[in-house]
């Protein structure tokens, strides 16, 4: 699965992607999540409120019950504020 | 046609207007929009971040549905990444069209989206401190106005 942060998310996680072999028990974004947050102090920060983050599941804007597989990109990030 | 290019270097405005009107026959109008980074609370500095592809293709849906609501013959998007400084030109939203009316219409609804809902984060640098720019509720009313 690759993934990727943005924003404060990358800075929190220090680093902007990864790839990273999950679970197979790992099928939507909230298990991932919880999934994350157990890799590391970083990781920890970045998703200890999940309701400031935001989600895209191969670069469409994905539900935290979407599904995730091995092979998708899923990025986070923070709410968008515009350019 | 649509052009939609987000970028780290500057750009050129008079260069993107002779590059609209060259894409289109027919074009008896051009509205142009530049905006420019302001030190707003002493604001030194902002820094954009974007996710590539994704930032391209959620701006492209924006141009096609302003060409579904307005007659436009081309839509040229350039949007900076990276960190720039006040002064630096950061957007430029060009739309050709027959007339001024859709012109101007359609301009003003992709810049009404690309200040509050494009896909862009900001880290906004002051004399001691960055943070990254929230999202406001209040920025949605200028797109409001447009959903009716």
């Amino acid at each position: 699965m690759k993934l990727l942060y943005f924003a404060w998310v990358r800075q929190k996680i220090g680093r902007s992607e990864e790839e990273l072999s999950v679970p197979a028990s790992i099928t939507t974004v909230s298990a991932l999540v919880d999934h994350l947050r157990r890799r590391g102090p970083g990781y920890e920060a970045a998703f200890a409120r999940p309701e400031l983050l935001r989600c895209a599941v191969n670069q469409e804007h994905a539900r935290f019950d979407a599904r995730v597989g091995p092979n998708d990109e899923v990025a986070f990030f923070p709410p968008v504020t515009g350019g | 046609m649509s052009e939609i290019r987000i970028q780290r270097e500057d750009f050129d405005p008079g260069a993107e207007i002779a590059g609209l009107q060259a894409t289109a026959e027919d074009v008896g109008a051009i509205a142009s929009f530049i905006g420019i980074v302001r030190a707003d609370d002493k604001m030194q500095a902002m820094t954009l971040d974007h996710y590539p592809g994704f930032a391209e293709r959620e701006i492209a849906a924006h141009v096609s549905e302003a060409r579904a609501r307005w007659p436009v013959l081309a839509v040229r998007v350039v949007h900076r990444v990276g960190r720039l400084v006040p002064g630096d030109r950061i957007v430029f939203v060009g739309v050709a069209s027959s007339h001024r009316g859709a012109a101007f219409a359609a301009a003003e609804f992709l810049m009404d989206y690309l200040k509050t809902r494009a896909p862009f984060w900001k880290l906004e640098e002051r004399e001691n401190s960055s943070t990254w720019v929230e999202a406001r509720d209040s920025d949605d009313e200028s797109v409001k106005r447009w959903r009716q």
